[in-house]
């Protein structure tokens, strides 16, 4: 297949970058930026409520950048890939979580999820900018 | 919300809304997709939990 049957939209490679910076910064605003208003809304509250869901639920949010527990660096990782929203949260406190919450392993895997999709949210706005999404 | 139901069901829509957003261009396509992950994610559950139920921890 050719590289012209793939683009699917106007390429614009030097608003990747930004793209990729605001979308990892804030879910949903990647998409905005470029234009793509409907896309960006709705990521920005369907991720966003998976994480504040997840925060409600007593969720830890520690930063873990050992390699003593490879898990734990994983899951801290794909938390930190929510962006602006997960710093914010751990700088009002909500860092620590509750482990002796009935909801607790639920807050984890609600903020863990939310930034493994922004991630996806990420490259599809590099995507978009490259003009090989609309 | 320590419904394990409801917990499944609001996971469920918000991840097959944003798979729905990404997989798909056409407004139909993508409601038919996410209503159509959203129910996989729903039955896989209840059939994994349905059949982990002779096995308590």
């Amino acid at each position: 297949m050719s590289d012209s049957h793939v683009r699917a939209g106007a390429a614009d490679p030097a608003r990747a970058l930004p793209a990729c910076l605001f979308a990892w910064l804030v879910p949903g605003a990647g998409h905005l930026y470029l234009g793509r208003r409907s896309k960006g809304l709705v990521f920005l509250g369907a991720i966003g409520a998976l994480f504040l869901l997840g925060v409600a639920m007593d969720s830890r949010l520690q930063l873990y950048l050992g390699f003593e527990d490879p898990l734990a660096l994983l899951f801290s990782l794909a938390q930190m890939a929510m962006g602006l929203p997960y710093f914010a949260a751990r700088a009002l406190g909500y860092e620590a979580g509750q482990v002796t919450s009935v909801t607790y392993e639920y807050g984890n895997t609600f903020t863990a999820v939310a930034g493994l999709l922004n991630i996806l949210v990420v490259l599809d706005a590099l995507d978009t900018a490259r003009g090989l999404k609309r | 919300m320590s419904s394990h139901v409801v917990t499944l069901v609001v996971f469920s829509a918000l991840v097959s809304t944003v798979f729905a957003t990404l997989l798909r261009d056409e407004l139909r396509s993508r409601v038919r997709f996410g209503l159509w992950a959203f129910g996989c994610f729903v039955l896989s559950t209840l059939v994994l939990g349905w059949l982990m139920n002779p096995f308590p921890s």
